[in-house]
């Protein structure tokens, strides 16, 4: 469980992070064509997420955290994977990282599950292609955002995602989304309608009021599954993330293609 | 003059009852597939693109060829492509119009086509390539009409038209440029991401756009008294050959970079396409079609004596349509996305609505390009006649 202290902490991360490291909205713009998406320089303020592969391996933890992510953001239970909608799921560890994987790994290794999501990458494709600007990177927190309502269903982002991390909508979701008794959907989030493309937000909208995503909240609450998932803003020194990445050994996916992702392994 | 397309003999209503009747075919398709969404369509969250982004990829080459006919007799004065160059411009304003209508046909939500000019978006390809096929479009409309109608009242055409004429000439090679930076720009797609997809682009583009010009004009030679030229579909076939011979040295250096180097994210995807990739071989069939079409008309496109005998020729401009059209309209598009990011292969194949669909955007490029023909054939009668 939060406590209170913490969920303050993590409201004012980004803000604060703002100001400090660029001293106001003038300077924004100058600092952020000065920041490099290859790395070095310091972050203005970007969430970022740590998976332990080692504490994720239990299922429990997993599912945990699945569930949790479909129940936040009424995530319609499509079965057909040519159909379905993922925003947190299981892939191969040498499916996410093609590059790591060599003849002599055994089995196991190759085929451990891995959670895959949007990497909310520093230099994200999806968002230089998009022609409406649906979808955008938030300058305030570095969360690759979508717009449900701008979207023209085009999925050229999908095209461009070399993660595989985004959805469309193939057919209307409403019917396919878990509804209790009196036929309500689990929480506020918005349901979305056919014809446009949707993936991880990060939870921006539980971010807002001082919450940790849906995934990160579930994994700590199954036993074992504490700091499975970790998350922080990676301009905050101080912050759990920034303490791993410098500390342990870490690894993002596909770092030749220059994306910058801001989802990093402990392997 | 407009009026010649409201009167015509039994063939010429015959040939619109067909577009007509595709037409509606398409409307129906079409309409099963905007109440449904697009999961009436093969595609999946693996291969998001299908036969229309890829029927939109060919067709663009074929708007783009109407260069092939302006750059000669603007640029050069060869004064044979005289009346083949309204042929160019008339086909080029009807596959532009395909081209939208396979994209507009594509997206999820049609109805907020719109918002790709409400949100101008100088970063996406999409949106510098609507604004290319835009100005293509009125280029062609604008030019087309005024020539004509100059040349229907036997003069010469206004001076002002001419710079436009010039300005149509590098717009036709951006529109297919853009196209290919559509693709060649993702990181994502090592299969797409290939400094030379661009000129490959151009080179099967000019070699399929003139070839279905050349047919044309045949259909015209045969069944009316306008006659675009044997000369002029002579030299049409001969710049078939060189676009074509360029377009197999193209795919020769691709093929080469692929297999020498051995990377496999670079061959992953010609296995695919020519061997089949874990079983998955979906497309071998077409791509060995497609090569032993090339190879052959290549080969008779390059002896002189079979190049110029009209009678063949029709037949090696339909094998040169088809060789381009399984390149880019069946091979191209589909294989960008095999295997997909995470290495799984998702077959794809056109449903029956998808198919429809495509039939019904055809049909009515086609019935435009049939009332276009109609009414430069009119004229060019009536002046004949005179």
């Amino acid at each position: 469980m939060e406590s209170k202290s913490r969920r303050t902490f993590l409201k004012e991360t980004a803000g604060a992070a703002l100001g400090l490291s660029c001293g106001g909205s003038v300077l924004t713009a100058a600092c952020t064509s000065g920041e490099d998406s290859h790395g070095g320089g310091p972050v203005e303020s970007q969430w970022a997420m740590v998976i332990d592969m080692e504490k994720s391996q239990d299922p429990a933890v997993r599912e945990a955290c699945y569930e949790a992510c479909i129940q936040a953001h009424n995530i319609p239970r499509i079965e057909d994977p040519e159909e379905r909608i993922r925003w947190i799921w299981d892939e191969e560890y040498q499916d996410v990282f093609p590059d790591q994987v060599h003849d002599q790994l055994p089995d196991d290794v190759k085929h451990a599950p891995v959670m895959v999501l949007c990497n909310h990458c520093m230099n994200p494709p999806c968002v230089r292609v998009c022609p409406t600007q649906a979808t955008w990177k938030r300058e305030e927190d570095g969360i690759v955002m979508m717009d449900m309502h701008r979207c023209i269903g085009c999925r050229y982002c999908m095209a461009a995602c070399p993660y595989g991390s985004r959805s469309f909508n193939w057919r209307d979701p409403r019917p396919l989304i878990d509804k209790d008794a009196q036929g309500n959907v689990a929480s506020d989030f918005p349901t979305r309608t056919r014809g446009v493309v949707e993936k991880c937000n990060f939870c921006a909208e539980r971010l807002r009021e001082g919450l940790q995503p849906a995934c990160v909240e579930a994994a700590n609450q199954v036993p074992g599954g504490e700091g499975a998932l970790m998350f922080g803003n990676l301009a905050d020194p101080g912050s759990e993330v920034n303490q791993v990445l410098s500390s342990q050994r870490t690894i993002t996916r596909r770092v030749a293609l220059g994306t910058g992702p801001n989802v990093f392994y402990i392997v | 003059m407009l009026e010649a397309a409201f009167r015509g003999g039994k063939r010429y209503w015959i040939l619109l009852g067909v577009w007509g009747s595709l037409i509606l075919v398409g409307l129906w398709a079409w309409g099963q597939q905007f109440t449904q969404g697009l999961t009436v369509t093969g595609m999946s969250q693996d291969v998001t693109w299908g036969i229309y982004i890829a029927q939109f990829t060919f067709l663009v080459g074929v708007a783009a060829s109407a260069v092939m006919v302006v750059l000669p007799y603007y640029l050069h004065s060869y004064k044979d492509f005289g009346r083949m160059v309204i042929l160019g411009e008339g086909l080029a304003i009807a596959a532009v119009i395909m081209c939208m209508l396979f994209i507009f046909v594509d997206m999820g939500q049609p109805t907020r086509v719109t918002n790709v000019l409400l949100h101008p978006t100088l970063n996406s390809m999409m949106f510098w390539d609507m604004l290319a096929l835009g100005g293509y479009l009125a280029l062609n409309a604008v030019i087309g009409m005024v020539t004509f109608d100059a040349e229907a009242k036997e003069g010469p055409p206004p001076g002002w038209i001419k710079p436009i004429i010039i300005l149509s000439i590098p717009w036709a090679v951006s529109i297919h440029t853009v196209t290919a930076f559509l693709y060649s720009g993702l990181e994502a797609r090592s299969f797409w991401m290939t400094a030379i997809l661009a000129p490959r682009f151009l080179a099967s583009a000019f070699s399929s756009g003139p070839s279905l010009l050349i047919i044309l004009a045949l259909i015209l030679r045969r069944f009316t008294k306008f006659d675009p030229g044997e000369k002029a579909i002579r030299s049409l076939a001969l710049i078939v050959a060189y676009a074509m011979v360029v377009n197999v040295f193209f795919v020769g250096v691709e093929f080469f970079t692929a297999i020498y180097s051995d990377m496999p994210h670079h061959t992953h995807a010609f296995e695919y396409l020519y061997m089949g990739l874990h079983g998955h071989d979906a497309l071998v069939p077409w791509m060995w079609t497609g090569a032993a079409l090339t190879v052959t008309c290549v080969t008779l496109l390059l002896i002189p004596k079979i190049r110029n005998n009209l009678n063949v020729l029709g037949f090696i401009c339909a094998g040169v349509i088809a060789a381009i059209w399984i390149e880019k309209g069946v091979g191209m598009v589909v294989t960008g996305f095999v295997p997909n990011p995470l290495g799984r292969i998702t077959d794809y194949s056109p449903t029956g609505v998808e198919i429809g669909v495509t039939v019904g955007v055809y049909a009515i490029g086609f019935m435009l390009l049939t009332l276009i023909y109609k009414i430069v054939v009119n004229v060019r009668e009536r002046m004949l006649a005179a």
